[in-house]
């Protein structure tokens, strides 16, 4: 090979415009240093294509193939190339068999460095995918892991319900393999005891309306068992939010729930019989009162075992307790099947509850059934004991009573029955029920019951009309009964007047309020109310009231004029009354009297202007009348009009009693009655409250309408 | 949320990516058929998007060479792509033989190739993270292992934070990878700006919409933003060519017309 001689100017032109086309585009990119090799290296190699003996095209091709190296990939550059190539003086017309060689070394490189990258792209990429499919092996592997070996019961269905996948602890729980319950659709697993709404909130799930819900379900297991499950479902979407799969979680909860079952039946069952305890019942009776429907009835029988106390005390308390099992189941075998709650209230008390009573028949019906389940002796070891019971019926409307009032009222029915003759039912009587009330109470346990301090005072307001002040109290006397609860006085001040027992409990009622009376005047000063007692006709008739209020007054430190006390119009029935004196004997002593419940005893008025009173109170059934529709207002308006210009002709201050609206104490106001009481004004109440009135309203309350007061007043 | 590292990360081959559209641009063949219908897409659109990609890849050359020179040895590369062409290894180490380089990218693919290449190479290491989860991208051991030392570090963000959308708050990212460097250490950036060609900006950012790494383009005052607590060297965040140029004339009439802003800042 020889080197022809060159011409070094045309060697130097190539070389810059050589230099020239390598350094713009890609080039820009390239180190200069790296580049500056690069040209002179290709360059050279051209050159030496160009001029060598004989002819190299393989320079030529090796010069394309190190652009392509350097990655001048650009076929740009290759054009330009062989136009700069294609412009040099070649010898022997080599030039286009150069210029073939130049590209096709270009090209060779290219394809081969396309080629290899494309491969290594390629391989990159399936590294890359199959370290993506181990991790996501090695996590699927953990999730399976996770859902197979779970405590707790798993399982994966679609959104139309199928069920697709459970795990070990589900199939545990329901004691089924994967074939059983693979296929299956969630609806199915429905159950009887299923929570109310746990289907609904299933729907919305699946809708895609919530994402997850929780609660406790039972299931049937595969053997028909039941198991109870704390259940909480999931919902997955898939990558546009759209509902795919749910996934439940089921715990089991079986053992807790029973436990918590058993300790509520514990709680509300009677151990001997089984039959529900008194708090189960008084549970449900309490329930119909809550939101009941206007119409609502209810029924309760009352029963109780005539003779059975014979039976314990003879026979043993184990053949008693026997008997009570045998009669309980009866009278559950009888009952149960109409829809009727027995439960045992104690001892040999049962009681049936009908929850949605059509009517007195069917109460009488169910006390009837009662009567005949146990109308044939009961088999006990060797004895064959005949057992009877006495029932009291009672049938009323939900609205009219209280769970409290009505069970009192049933109670007493049944006292009545027994009385009456054992074996029979008897039902409930309003008027009979209020003396038996007074009677049972008063004479069963009243004369213990102030010693145990049965009793308390709740006290009424009466407000002066003409400025709305709190101008006294009337003391009223309340028995917290242990058994009946809270009593008025009006259900048992007639009886305690019958037995003589008004006696003691008047001296303490009087001996109570007038403390009371003092402690206010100590606290509000002329702020206080007057203080008015009721005095029960037997105490006025009594020559020791007089030494009795006296020492009481000096006791409490009760200024006297702020004392009133209230008799009725029987108190003093003539002239000659022995009562008379004692009310002198009072008056003298500066408390004042009133006549209570003034225009119910048809008195003589003759007689009420010789009485030391100085106050009046109308019967609230004047005003009550007023609002009577069969009787005419305006009438009523009058006598109440006439009473009070009767009254202040004798001199006395008049009280209207039972005043319920605004209106009418506005009327009455107009009329000129000086004071007046009732639910307006407010009722019975602590005497804290009556200490917070002092002291929070010392303007009193309003009478007068707004308005009608400017009109009217003055 | 950081998601639990035990849900390996997905590679979705039918998705453009930009590291290989990055390599299509640069005329090189490590891109599939997606890629390259992307890149096209673009270029019918923005004609001179090669020659800006080239005008990028000339500036980490440059900034590498610039670091190395004064005398930083150890570089983390973060978003590194696919680096067949002027990887930042061969920069260095013909300044600074001892050169080491932590290559990260949180593309799979770019990770598995990259890791092909640089097996041989024990002073190159490649992590697949992501900078969007900068506490798990600096709590790597490869590169906890590369700041142990306390030698100052250059850390290379060069066409990646524009991949970074402002709720992931790029600059409080860049921050927490500042808080972690040796004094002395150095930040490379590189970003495209809304400046340079406004009229293209739009178009362009809608196109990488389409691809797994949307794109936003951010104002200079941004970009200067992202170098707090660094102190920026001369010439500043300027237009590519303009950051110091190989020659003079290399700038060019337009380096606006590059789009891209770069700079270079030191940790005091």
């Amino acid at each position: 090979m020889t080197r022809a001689p060159e011409p070094s100017s045309g060697a130097e032109r190539f070389h810059e415009d050589w230099a020239r086309l390598l350094s713009g585009d890609h080039g820009t990119a390239v180190h200069p240093g790296l580049l500056d090799r690069l040209v002179s290296g290709t360059a050279g190699l051209l050159r030496r294509a160009q001029l060598d003996e004989p002819f190299e095209p393989h320079l030529a091709a090796e010069a394309g193939a190190q652009l392509v190296e350097a990655q001048f990939t650009d076929p740009i550059v290759l054009a330009r190339a062989v136009e700069l190539l294609q412009r040099q003086p070649a010898a022997d017309g080599r030039g286009p068999a150069l210029c073939g060689a130049f590209a096709a070394g270009w090209a060779a490189a290219l394809r081969e460095r396309t080629l290899r990258e494309q491969e290594a792209i390629r391989t990159a990429a399936d590294i890359a995918r199959k370290e993506a499919e181990k991790a996501l092996r090695a996590s699927e592997a953990r999730f399976r892991a996770l859902f197979e070996s779970a405590a707790i019961g798993i399982g994966i269905g679609d959104t139309d319900g199928n069920i697709l996948a459970v795990n070990k602890a589900l199939q545990e729980l329901f004691g089924a393999g994967p074939e059983d319950m693979i296929g299956r659709r969630v609806g199915d697993l429905v159950h009887p005891e299923d929570a109310d709404g746990v289907w609904d909130v299933y729907e919305e799930l699946v809708s895609g309306k919530r994402e997850y819900f929780q609660f406790d379900k039972p299931y049937y297991r595969q053997d028909g068992e039941v198991v109870w499950t704390h259940l909480t479902v999931s919902l997955i979407r898939d990558d546009d939010g759209s509902p795919q799969y749910q996934v439940a979680m089921l715990e089991d909860v079986t053992d807790r729930y029973r436990l918590q079952e058993r300790l509520r039946h514990q709680a509300t069952h009677d151990p001997l019989t089984g039959l529900p305890n008194r708090a189960a019942f008084f549970e449900r009776l309490e329930k119909l009162f809550e939101d009941p429907d206007p119409g609502a009835r209810f029924g309760l029988c009352y029963v109780d075992l005539d003779g059975f106390k014979v039976v314990n005390d003879s026979l043993g308390h184990d053949t008693g307790d026997q008997l009570l099992s045998a009669v309980a189941a009866r009278l559950k075998a009888a009952l149960n099947p109409l829809g009727h709650l027995v439960a045992r209230l104690g001892g040999d008390e049962f009681v049936v509850l009908l929850e949605n009573s059509r009517g007195e028949q069917e109460a009488v019906a169910a006390a009837k059934t009662v009567l005949k389940a146990l109308a044939g002796p009961v088999l006990i070891g060797d004895h064959k004991l005949a057992v009877g019971a006495s029932v009291g019926v009672l049938e009323r409307r939900v609205s009219t009573t209280t769970p409290g009032a009505a069970v009192r009222a049933a109670d007493l029915t049944l006292y009545r029955a027994k009385e009456a003759g054992r074996g029979r039912w008897t039902l409930f009587d309003p008027k009979e029920n209020a003396r038996a009330v007074s009677r049972y109470a008063v004479s069963v346990r009243m004369p213990a019951a102030l010693d145990r301090g049965e009793f308390f005072i709740d006290y009424q307001p009466l407000y002066a009309l003409a400025d709305g002040r709190l101008a006294a109290v009337e003391a009223l006397v309340r028995w917290r009964h242990p058994q009946l609860g809270v009593l008025g006085p009006d259900e048992f001040v007639t009886t305690a007047e019958e037995t003589g027992l008004i006696m003691p409990l008047g001296r303490w009622v009087l001996e109570q309020a007038c403390g009371q009376a003092a402690d206010w005047i100590r606290r509000f000063g002329d702020a206080a109310p007057q203080l008015n007692v009721n005095l029960a006709v037997r105490q006025a008739r009594s020559a020791a009231l007089v030494g009795d209020l006296n020492r009481i007054l000096d006791s409490t430190g009760l200024d006297p004029a702020r004392l009133q006390l209230e008799i009725t119009e029987s108190t003093v029935v003539g002239p000659e009354d022995e009562a008379l004196r004692t009310l002198h004997g009072l008056v003298e002593q500066g408390v004042s009297l009133a006549v209570d419940d003034f225009g119910t005893g048809w008195s003589n008025l003759a007689y009420l202007r010789d009485l030391p009173v100085s106050g009046l109170k109308i019967a609230g059934s004047f005003v009550g009348d007023l609002h009577d529709p069969a009787k005419d207002e305006e009438t009523g308006w009058r006598i109440v009009s006439g009473l009070v210009s009767m009254a202040h002709a004798l001199g006395l201050t008049v009280t209207a009693e039972g005043v319920e609206t605004r209106r009418d104490a506005e009327r009455l106001r107009v009329i000129g009655c000086d004071w007046a009481q009732g639910w307006h004004f407010g009722r019975p109440v602590r005497p804290a409250e009556i200490a917070r009135r002092i002291a929070e309203e010392p303007q009193g309350r309003p009478v007068a309408v707004r308005g009608r007061a400017v009109t009217h007043g003055g | 949320m950081r998601r639990p590292n035990w849900v390996p990360e997905g590679t979705d081959l039918d998705k453009p990516n930009a590291a290989r559209v990055y390599d299509y641009y640069l005329g090189g063949s490590h891109n599939f058929e997606v890629d390259r219908e992307m890149a096209r897409k673009a270029i019918a659109l923005w004609p001179e998007l090669p020659q800006i990609m080239r005008s990028n890849r000339a500036f980490l050359r440059r900034a590498v060479q610039f670091t190395a020179e004064r005398g930083i040895s150890r570089f983390l590369d973060i978003g590194s792509g696919i680096p067949t062409f002027g990887a930042v290894h061969e920069i260095a180490r013909a300044v600074r033989p001892e050169s080491q380089v932590v290559y990260i990218d949180r593309d799979p693919v770019a990770v598995a190739h990259s890791r092909l290449l640089l097996e041989d190479d024990p002073g190159s290491l490649v992590v697949q993270a992501d900078v969007r989860d900068v506490d798990d991208l600096m709590s790597r051991p490869e590169v906890t292992a590369l700041l142990a030392a306390g030698e100052p570090v250059a850390v290379l963000l060069v066409a990646v934070m524009h991949f970074v959308q402002d709720a992931d708050d790029p600059w409080k990212l860049i921050a927490v990878i500042r808080d972690a460097l040796p004094p002395g250490s150095a930040l490379v950036l590189s970003h495209a700006s809304l400046e340079g060609r406004p009229d293209q900006a739009e178009d362009h950012q809608r196109l990488y919409r389409m691809t797994p790494t949307p794109l936003t383009m951010r104002t200079v005052e941004q970009i200067t933003g992202m170098f707090a607590g660094f102190d920026i060297v001369e010439p500043g965040v300027v237009y590519l060519p303009q950051w110091h140029p190989d020659q003079p004339e290399a700038v060019g009439e337009h380096p606006e017309r590059m789009t891209g802003v770069a700079g270079v800042g030191f940790r005091p």
